[in-house]
Formats: structure tokens, C-alpha cells, sequence
């Protein structure tokens, strides 16, 4: 966007002015999630960079907390109770949240904002309450500290954002092509599997992936409803900040990261996909 | 015409019903059909999630434990007048005597203690030294109390007791609002100086007012600037916003420590560059500067997204049409642009503000002791001061300011419209 040749002075002053305010507010989202990555090679248990690494020695670079990522039973311990409890977790709420949003789509479903409204709650209530609540109410019921009461809580955290995605998908869904199905000689469960299904599934993959981010950032429930057995990753990452502070967080937090662009970019892929099949044009 | 059809003429479906008798079933069926699909998942929320919830209100109010172990006492207490200027009768020590005892062999007597504690502090030593004795006093045994705690022989003691006789109790509410009895049997708000959680409210909304308001000036100008570029280079620069979006709070959160604390890269940077010495390092964290700074990167997505989606929708034909109306490009921007973006305002500052009044993780890490807010204080009486009772009505207090704000939010965008990515 050039400017035109008949701009002003102030004109020109203000345009740049604006463009380089809104540089530093990218600057400002970015650079914390880029400042750990070469943080995280530092080769001294320090937060900061050294010397060394400022002059790019390569002695001032190391793999140590990788290694101790790698070898730590206890952040082992934390990435295999994080994948199962994800796992399940997602695999539930995408079953539940996936049924209730085909229901939800109907047009007929009576008292249908109510219901949307309280299925939506988990994601509305602050996290801490939702904690509090469950905290009280599993040790009572013998589930705090189990995993199947932190899986228990992850779905009920996870399944809005499945409902919320798969609703959404549904409500660009052409209800005449389950007419034209049946008009075709499909009954109602091959017209499910070979028509709706299809065309849902990018919806249902990114619910399914909400779901298991949520489940696998979360951390506030976590700390409560489960115990040392349960800890996940976020678990291990916040004692390990309010404890022994060691910059294997900062090699965890890189791993993360690349987590999340690697989610972001499935993610990106399944919107496309999805217009592409309600035939719109991509962007 | 309509009487026509319904008496000589009626449709009838193949099978012979009349038709509107079948429509009418078809669409029960229909609706039965869409019930049964939401109820799986209703039922799943309604016990693991609104079951809960409920089990908090309850426990935030909820008092059997007083009236159970002190089963006696309160009530021979019913009839003791407290505002008599008297001591309750002999009868009232006696039962106590009873409970005491009783309380002492099942180990129940110092949870009341414990309990009562919350109220007036010494309750849980001087119920402890009663219970150790209780067994050995004689008749007439309300000597043999004061004799044993003074405490005993003051009114005060005993309206406490009669006051937390019922199953129920509101005092957890009392404390979460830093209101006291008087003497008297008034409620009042504490002292100025001893009101702990009526600051703490007014800490958690006006950090978060702060935190808003900073989101909003930031994430206004990203927000014009991504709906103006061309698609190409938005969807480059929409990554910047959108990967701190996706990044797990822990590492963004760490990522803040690393550079705000004390020996951390900004204040090395700082002392590289000579503005400050190394004594002088600035403290950026573990206090309110690390939440809100914290906060506010974490947050901006939240307010760039319902922004940008809303100024998309601006026909740039609006502007131009207002310049060529004779606007220059302030007035343009002020009559014309800013109005058609209130409703993007509206959405990310509630939202914003919604999801920083209950936030917890950041100001635990990074809050120190003025940086904290509401939500640590639920935290902190769940796990270290163990008073569940405060910790459930702070959680309700907390929980009907979020409802209120959505019930706004809603009015606003509607929940219906919430969407992601």
C-alpha cells in the first residue's frame, strides 16, 4: 500500500508513525515466543543470555535440557500422562459434542439457545470455579486424583469447543443433500456415513483439536483434581516455575511451541478443505 | 375454507391417518429424535460440571458440622435471649459439658473449634482446652468452664455460638465481603484497614479494566491494519496473532519471566546499554506490572480476532464516500469508521475483561503480592488455609459477576455467534 503522490507532509508523518506503532504491537506478540528458543539451548542454568552466546561461541550452547527433557522420569512421567489424558479426554468429548451438535442443528429442537447456553457453560465459567467445584465435589465421589477424574473434567472442558466447531460446520451443511439422498434411495444411516459425515468431517478434526489442546494446556483443573500420578506436562511446567527453576521449562516451552505450529497449520489445512467442499473459495 | 378442509374433505396420508394427525406425529418423533441426541451429552455435563458447581454453592453456605457436633448445646441455646446482657443458663453449660465430651472422644470437637476460628480467632485454642478437660468438670458447670477459659464468662463467646447454630450459615459471605457483626448483632463492613477481599475485588476489576483498556489500544490499530492490507500479507501477519494464541499459557507466561525478572533479558539489556546500573535493575515481576504486562500479551488475541472480524465487514467505500462528503480523514474515522467498529469493541473488551477477572495461572506466576487476584485467593483457601466454606463463596461471588458480564455479552454479540479462528 503505497502512499500517492499527493499526500502531505502530516499525512506522511502519521502513516508512518501508524506503521511502526503497529510493528512493535507484532514485535510484542512475537518476540516472547521467539526469545526462548535460543534461550533454551543456553549451555548455564540461567534464564538469560549469556556472553557466550551473545558472541556465538558455540560453547555457549548446549542440548543439556533437551537431554534432561528426554531422560527426566519425572517430565517423562508428565508427557505420557498428558498424551493418554488428552487421548481419552478427546476422543469423549468429540463423540459427545459431535451427537449433541447434530441435535443442536435441527431446526425443531425446542429451547435450543437454553440448551446451547448451558452445554456452552464449562468454557464460560472461569477455570478456577470450575476447578473449585470439581475439587469439592470428586473427593467427595473418590475421583480427585484419579485419572478418570481428571479425564472426566478435560471433557467437560473440551466438548463446547467441539459443539461450538461442529455447529458451526452444520450450519453451512445443505440440508437438500440428505433430501436428494433419500430421494435417491439412501436410507437415514447410509445417508449419515456416505453424505453427512463426509462433509462434517473437517468440522469434527477441528473440534477434535480444540478438544485436545484444551485438554492438553490445561492446567488449573489439573492441579486440583489430580495429584503427583496425574501431572501432566503444564502441571510439572507451573511447580517447576513456582520450585526449581531450571531452563528445561524453557526446552519444554520450545518443544510446545512447535506443537502449536504444527496444530495451527492442521488446523489452517482443515478450513480450507472444509470451504472447499461447501464451495466456497478458499482464502 | 379451513372448516371446509377439516370437515368433508380431510388429506389423508397412504396409511389413511389424516395428515395433520401424521405431521404432527413426524415432527414429535423429530423432535424426540433431536432430544435424544443432546441428552448424552447434557447428562455428562450435568454430572461432572453443573453437579459440582452446586455441590460449591452449598458448601458455601452449608454449616451442619457446628449444630451436629455441639448437638446439645445449641439447643438449649434456642432459648437463651442473647440480647439479655446475661449469660446463657446453667442447662446451656451442662449440655455443653455433654458435647464437649463427646466431641473429644471422636475427635470432632476441634474441627468446630477450627470452624469457629474463621469467625473470632482463639476459637480453635480455646476449644481445644476445654475439650482436653471437659470430661473432669463438675457440677455446676458453668464455673467449671470459665474457671477453665475466662472466655467462657463473656456473652460474646456464646452469641457467636447461637449465631452459627443452624444448618446453614451465611458468614462465609460475610467474610468474602469483609462484613462483621457488631455487637449488637448489626451488619457492618469491617475497618477500612482490616478489609481484605473488598480490595481485593476492587484489585481483580480494575487490573483487568487496565489490562482491557490496554488490549484494545494495541490490538485497534493491528486490528484496521489486518482488514486493510491485501489478503496475501493479512494472512502472513494474522500468524503473528495467531500463534501466541496457540501457545500453551505456561510457555507464554514463562516466556515473561525470562525476560522481566530481575536477571532476566530485558533488564541485561538495559544495563548493556548503560540506562541503567546493575544495582538498579528494575523489578518488572512478581508484582502488578508483571500481571498486567503478562496479561495483556496473553489477552490480545482475544481482542485482535472479534475486531478484525468486525472491520472486515467495513465497506472501505465508506470512508472514501465520507472524505468526498468534505470530512477530513479525523472526522471521517470518528463519525464514520469508529461507530461501525463498537459492536468488535463491545465483544473483545468483554471478553477480555471477562477472562481476566477469573484468571489465575499468570498472576500466580508472575503477580507476586500485589499483582494477585481473586481467583488466588480461591486457590489459596482450597489448598493451603483449607477454609473450603470461604473458597466456595468466593468461587459463587466470582462466579455471578462472570454471569452478569456474559448476560451483557451476549446482549452484545450473542454466545450463538462465538467462534474461533
Amino acid at each position: 500500500m503505497a502512499l500517492p503522490a499527493y499526500t502531505t507532509t502530516g499525512e506522511r508523518i502519521w502513516f508512518y508513525a501508524y506503521r511502526i506503532f503497529c510493528g512493535l504491537v507484532f514485535f510484542f506478540l512475537i518476540a516472547p515466543i521467539l526469545v526462548i528458543i535460543p534461550l533454551s539451548f543456553n549451555s548455564v542454568p540461567f534464564f538469560t543470555f549469556t556472553e557466550e552466546m551473545l558472541r556465538l561461541d558455540p560453547a555457549g550452547y548446549s542440548l543439556r535440557w533437551y537431554n534432561d527433557f528426554f531422560t527426566n522420569a519425572n517430565w517423562q512421567g508428565a508427557v505420557k500422562n498428558s498424551v493418554i489424558i488428552a487421548f481419552f479426554s478427546t476422543i469423549l468429548a468429540t463423540f459427545l459434542g459431535t451427537v449433541a451438535a447434530l441435535g443442536l442443528s435441527r431446526s425443531d429442537l425446542p429451547f435450543k439457545s437454553t440448551i446451547m447456553g448451558l452445554l456452552i457453560s464449562p468454557m464460560i465459567v472461569p477455570l478456577i470455579i470450575s476447578a473449585a467445584g470439581m475439587y469439592f465435589f470428586y473427593s467427595q465421589i473418590g475421583l480427585q486424583g484419579t485419572f478418570l477424574g481428571v479425564i472426566l473434567a478435560h471433557t467437560a472442558l473440551g466438548t463446547p469447543f467441539v459443539v461450538i466447531t461442529v455447529t458451526a460446520t452444520l450450519s453451512g451443511f445443505d440440508q437438500v443433500l440428505v433430501r436428494s439422498a433419500a430421494n435417491l434411495g439412501a436410507n437415514p444411516t447410509t445417508t449419515f456415513f456416505r453424505i453427512i459425515v463426509p462433509l462434517i468431517l473437517p468440522g469434527v478434526i477441528s473440534g477434535a483439536l480444540f478438544a485436545f489442546i484444551t485438554s492438553f494446556d490445561e492446567v488449573v483443573v489439573v492441579l486440583f483434581v489430580g495429584s503427583y500420578e496425574q501431572r501432566t506436562i503444564p502441571w510439572q511446567m507451573f511447580s517447576g516455575i513456582r520450585e526449581q527453576i531450571s531452563p528445561t521449562i524453557l526446552a519444554v516451552a520450545t518443544l510446545l511451541v512447535c506443537v502449536s505450529i504444527a496444530l495451527l497449520t492442521a488446523l489452517e489445512l482443515l478450513r480450507r478443505r472444509s470451504e472447499r467442499l461447501r464451495g466456497m473459495t478458499p482464502q | 375454507m379451513v372448516e371446509n378442509v377439516a370437515t368433508t374433505d380431510i388429506v389423508k396420508t397412504a396409511d389413511g391417518i389424516p395428515l395433520k394427525i401424521s405431521l404432527a406425529k413426524a415432527q414429535r418423533r423429530s423432535k424426540i429424535r433431536g432430544m435424544m441426541l443432546v441428552l448424552p451429552l447434557f447428562a455428562f455435563i450435568l454430572l461432572t460440571f453443573f453437579v459440582p458447581i452446586f455441590d460449591m454453592l452449598l458448601r458455601s453456605v452449608e454449616n451442619h458440622l457446628v449444630p451436629d457436633v455441639l448437638e446439645h448445646t445449641t439447643r438449649e441455646l434456642v432459648n437463651w435471649d442473647d440480647r439479655s446482657g446475661e449469660l446463657p443458663p446453667e442447662e446451656v453449660f451442662a449440655a455443653a459439658k455433654l458435647d464437649f465430651e463427646k466431641g473429644h472422644s471422636e475427635r470432632t470437637i476441634l474441627r468446630v473449634g477450627r470452624r469457629l476460628n474463621y469467625e473470632v480467632p482463639g476459637f480453635a485454642s480455646l476449644f481445644r482446652k476445654t475439650a482436653r478437660r471437659a470430661k473432669n468438670f463438675e457440677s455446676p458447670y458453668k464455673e467449671a468452664f470459665i474457671e477453665r477459659d475466662k472466655r467462657w464468662g463473656e456473652i460474646d463467646t456464646w452469641r457467636l455460638i447461637k449465631r452459627e447454630a443452624g444448618a446453614f450459615t451465611m458468614s462465609y459471605y460475610f467474610s468474602a465481603l469483609d462484613l462483621e457483626y457488631s455487637p449488637e448483632g448489626n451488619v457492618n463492613f469491617k475497618d477500612k484497614d482490616s478489609r481484605i477481599y473488598l480490595k481485593l475485588f476492587w484489585r481483580t476489576l480494575s487490573l483487568s479494566a487496565l489490562i482491557t483498556l490496554l488490549c484494545l489500544t494495541l490490538a485497534y490499530p493491528i486490528a484496521y491494519l489486518l482488514s486493510t492490507l491485501p489478503l496475501r500479507i493479512s494472512n502472513l501477519l494474522m500468524i503473528l496473532v495467531l500463534l501466541p494464541f496457540w501457545t500453551s499459557l505456561l510457555v507464554r507466561t514463562t516466556s515473561w519471566i525470562a525476560l522481566l525478572q530481575q536477571e532476566g533479558v530485558i533488564n541485561d539489556l538495559l544495563v548493556g546499554l548503560g540506562l541503567i546500573t546493575d544495582d538498579g535493575r528494575l523489578a518488572m515481576i512478581h508484582n502488578a506490572m508483571g500481571t498486567v504486562v503478562a496479561m495483556t500479551h496473553i489477552l490480545l488475541p482475544f481482542m485482535v480476532l472479534p475486531l478484525y472480524s468486525v472491520m472486515k465487514t467495513i465497506p472501505p467505500s465508506y470512508m472514501r464516500a465520507a472524505k468526498n462528503l468534505g470530512a477530513t480523514p479525523t472526522v471521517a474515522f470518528i463519525r464514520v469508521y469508529f461507530p461501525n467498529t463498537v459492536s468488535g469493541i463491545g465483544a473483545g473488551s468483554i471478553l477480555v475483561f471477562i477472562i481476566s477477572i477469573g484468571y489465575y495461572i499468570t498472576p500466580a506466576l508472575v503477580g507476586g503480592t500485589d499483582g494477585t487476584l481473586i481467583s488466588n485467593f480461591i486457590a489459596y483457601h482450597m489448598s493451603s488455609s483449607l477454609n473450603w466454606g470461604l473458597a466456595a463463596s468466593l468461587g459463587v461471588l466470582l462466579l455471578i459477576l462472570v454471569l452478569m458480564l456474559y448476560y451483557l455479552y451476549d446482549r452484545v454479540v450473542g454466545i450463538d455467534n462465538m467462534k474461533f479462528s
